[in-house]
């Protein structure tokens, strides 16, 4: 659907484009471009809302033709089970490709080892950089977004990783305009975000004017949960809640997918999406502040994450 | 803060605004971003409590709200910013992509890649200081860049006593140099970004000055033009053939529209062959349309079964650009390895990617005075230099005043990939605009 934003036709052209439609646009260019340029490309597809709205932008991109990629999801083991039946529904409804690069396997070949807080978040590097050199991929998609966090905010559109699958920011390319240079040697690969510039609200709009299906952790429910490092955490057997932290019934919802272990819920009654955008529009922390256990480690520790080869 | 449902309705219909801003934390640039975000309430309670645990323990009274964008450690270590960082935030009239470049590390190199995408640029001066070397050297990267609009901040004006004549030399010296250069639209502000004078609200101090302030000119600086006087482009990126049993012979080139406006029904040229056919469908990513214009990703049909692959220029049959191997370009060189005359380099232009070499360097231009320095051999990074480049296949090249998108390219080193130089075709500047009329009262003009 295109919007002719016409909001202040002063000083607007007939032609200005409202700003999800300059978003969609941007981002169905770059999966074009990777779809020309690269042999081999995968979209990281975890069932969380950013990654959906990668799907869906890549359905678009490429329709009436299906999508030339296959999904990869590093699976921690530690899941929503509604996220995986949304994800396996998912992949049945589109004739899509799903690789799963499974921590649990790592971890019961002994060559990962649980860490002591039972969070998995960390110990996603090493399947995906296994994953992605066991197929070849060359190109991987993800849907970091720049306003979630000050070291995605210089991260490049296409971004260079080497064989450790590592992130030198130092040596990123300039990128100038909308060419993008996706060169790299053998055993390289790009990584692609195509939401670079979008911010938490907008994939929400997106998701209301598209009618995008999401996962129900995603709107207000009642749920089991305790509190830890002053985020509601959901009780199961990943390994919480220890004796000391009392299980209760709140009405909540979460605001990203990730591990459970790390992932915290908001206490919310938001039970539609126009419900959740104005709590978005209204609210004074971002999400990963929010609800991400594994950036409150340190002022760097998603810099020090990409740089070891994370998402 | 409640949000009623009228103002969701705006943040959903508004426009984009890409900027950029230039200058040094000596000129309060960072104080600026910082009030833009702050003020407009795009800094969020968590990331504030961040900034101010990380200025406190850095010894520093008051949050430095420098630390909400210098992302990376050794930034944060060495209090300078390497990278241009991208911010967003959102006023109920526009949403704003902010390129935020730094003042002294990489300057140049980091501004042009921020202000290549930019549709406004941000020049920040001292009052006390007014145009300096460095202010030039801004004004041109905008205007080499062809920056539609460019905004001159005026900024500490609370240590010059608000004086209007202290602002009105200011703008008026820094008006004439831009003009000169070709800068087509300069809107100067006076400001106190400590003070929050003119930056979001509107200053008590300053009843002499009857413009907007800066957060009110961004939210209603033209963000488009009439693209039907454009030269319209459109550059093939993919070929959708589905060859499935419900579209067996469906064949669509997508592709972002680059430049001006298709229309169905409309004759085209493809270059670089010089076939011709007719437009019979666009579909706008699900929607047919009659007409799509710049910057819409679409899908385009046409009626004859034509030899058309990536890298391939679709445009009106009645003005479609000229194919040349020989490009004579200014380009900023990016890379801390040089380029050098007789060197073999890959040229990206548009989607399409040959091999080329690079014939000759005439001249390498500095910014500061403009002043020509001939045939210097080779480039190095930060520097802006004229170059001639022999490509292996033809390409349809406009200029870059006529058009940013397919006027553009980068030098990339075939061994490494590394991109080498930013590149854009024809004259450097553009001929000099009469210089706009002195501030009247509403202080801007389109």
């Amino acid at each position: 659907m295109t919007t002719v934003a016409n909001v202040h036709e002063d000083t607007d052209s007939p032609f200005a484009l409202s700003h999800l439609d300059s978003l969609e646009s941007e981002a169905v260019h770059i999966f074009r471009e990777v779809a020309g340029e690269f042999e081999r490309p995968v979209v990281l597809f975890s069932g969380g809302k950013d990654s959906i709205v990668m799907l869906h932008l890549a359905l678009k991109a490429f329709a009436p033709a299906p999508v030339p990629f296959s999904l990869l999801h590093v699976d921690t083991g530690h899941n929503f089970p509604e996220v995986i039946e949304y994800r396996d529904r998912t992949v049945e409804k589109y004739g899509l490709r799903l690789h799963v690069a499974s921590v649990q396997d790592y971890i019961d070949r002994g060559v990962l080892k649980e860490r002591p807080d039972g969070t998995r978040n960390p110990l996603q590097t090493v399947p995906l950089t296994e994953a992605i050199q066991e197929h070849r991929f060359d190109a991987v998609f993800g849907g970091g977004r720049r306003d979630e966090e000050k070291a995605r905010a210089k991260e490049r559109v296409f971004s260079l990783r080497d064989e450790f699958s590592q992130w030198d920011p130092r040596r990123q390319r300039p990128e100038l305009w909308q060419l993008y240079n996706g060169r790299h040697a053998p055993g390289e690969h790009v990584r692609v975000f195509p939401l670079s510039n979008w911010t938490e609200l907008d994939v929400w709009q997106y998701i209301e004017r598209e009618g995008i299906e999401l996962p129900q952790i995603y709107f207000a429910h009642e749920r089991e949960v305790f509190s830890r490092n002053g985020m509601w955490l959901t009780a199961g057997e990943w390994g919480g809640p220890k004796d000391t932290e009392p299980v209760e019934k709140r009405l909540i919802r979460y605001r990203t997918v990730g591990d459970m272990s790390c992932t915290g819920a908001v206490d919310s009654d938001a039970t539609t999406l126009q419900a959740v955008i104005a709590e978005i529009a209204a609210s004074r922390l971002t999400e990963r502040g929010a609800t991400r256990a594994d950036d409150k480690l340190s002022e760097a520790a998603m810099e020090d994450r990409k740089r070891e080869g994370y998402f | 803060m409640s949000t009623t449902s009228e103002q969701l309705a705006d943040l959903s219909a508004t426009t984009l605004l890409r900027f950029a801003t230039a200058g040094s934390v000596d000129d309060g640039k960072s104080t600026l971003v910082g009030r833009l975000l702050h003020d407009s309430k795009s800094v969020l309670a968590d990331q504030l409590e961040a900034v101010e645990a990380a200025s406190l323990s850095r010894g520093q009274d008051a949050p430095d709200l420098a630390l909400l964008t210098d992302g990376l450690r050794a930034e944060r270590e060495q209090g300078i910013t390497i990278d241009v960082a991208y911010r967003y935030f959102a006023t109920p009239r526009r949403r704003f992509i902010l390129a935020d470049t730094p003042g002294h590390v990489q300057y140049t190199r980091n501004m042009v890649t921020g202000a290549s995408t930019a549709e406004l640029a941000v020049v920040l001066v001292d009052a006390r200081n007014g145009v300096v070397e460095q202010t030039r050297r801004h004004a041109a990267v905008a205007a080499l860049l062809r920056v539609p609009h460019v905004v001159l901040a005026v900024n500490k004006m609370d240590l010059v006593d608000y004086a209007e004549p202290v602002f009105a030399a200011i703008a008026e010296e820094f008006t004439t140099y831009a003009s000169e250069l070709g800068v087509p639209e300069i809107t100067a502000i006076p400001i106190s970004a400590l003070a929050g004078d003119n930056v979001v609200e509107p200053s008590a101090n300053m009843d002499w000055y009857g413009g907007p302030t800066v957060l009110e000119h961004l939210e209603t600086v033209p963000v488009s033009h009439d693209l039907t006087a454009c030269h319209a482009r459109f550059p093939v990126q993919y070929v959708i053939r589905p060859q499935t049993a419900e579209h067996p012979d469906y064949r669509g080139y997508a592709g972002q529209i680059a430049a001006g406006a298709f229309r169905v029904g409309e004759p085209v040229t493809v270059l670089p062959s010089g076939r011709t056919s007719t437009i019979t469908a666009i579909d706008a990513l699900g929607e047919s349309v009659d007409i799509a214009w710049a910057p819409q990703s679409v899908t385009i049909r046409l009626a004859d079964d034509i030899d058309i692959s990536r890298g391939d220029l679709i445009a009106p049959a009645g003005d479609a650009p000229a194919t040349t191997q020989d490009v004579v370009a200014t380009v900023c060189h990016v890379a801390d390895q040089p380029l050098a005359v007789g060197q073999r380099v890959l040229l990206k232009h548009t989607t399409r990617t040959v091999k080329a070499i690079v014939k000759d360097i005439p001249s390498r231009l500095t910014l500061d005075d403009l002043s020509q320095h001939p045939a210097p051999g080779q480039l190095v990074a930060n520097d802006i230099g004229r170059v001639v480049v022999r490509t292996a296949e033809p390409l349809a090249l406009d200029t870059y005043a006529d058009s940013r998108r397919t006027g553009s390219f980068l030098l990339i080193d075939p061994a490494d990939g590394t991109t080498l130089a930013a590149g854009m075709a024809g004259d450097a500047f553009a001929a000099a605009t009469a210089p706009a009329a002195p501030q009247d009262d509403e202080g801007w003009d389109f």
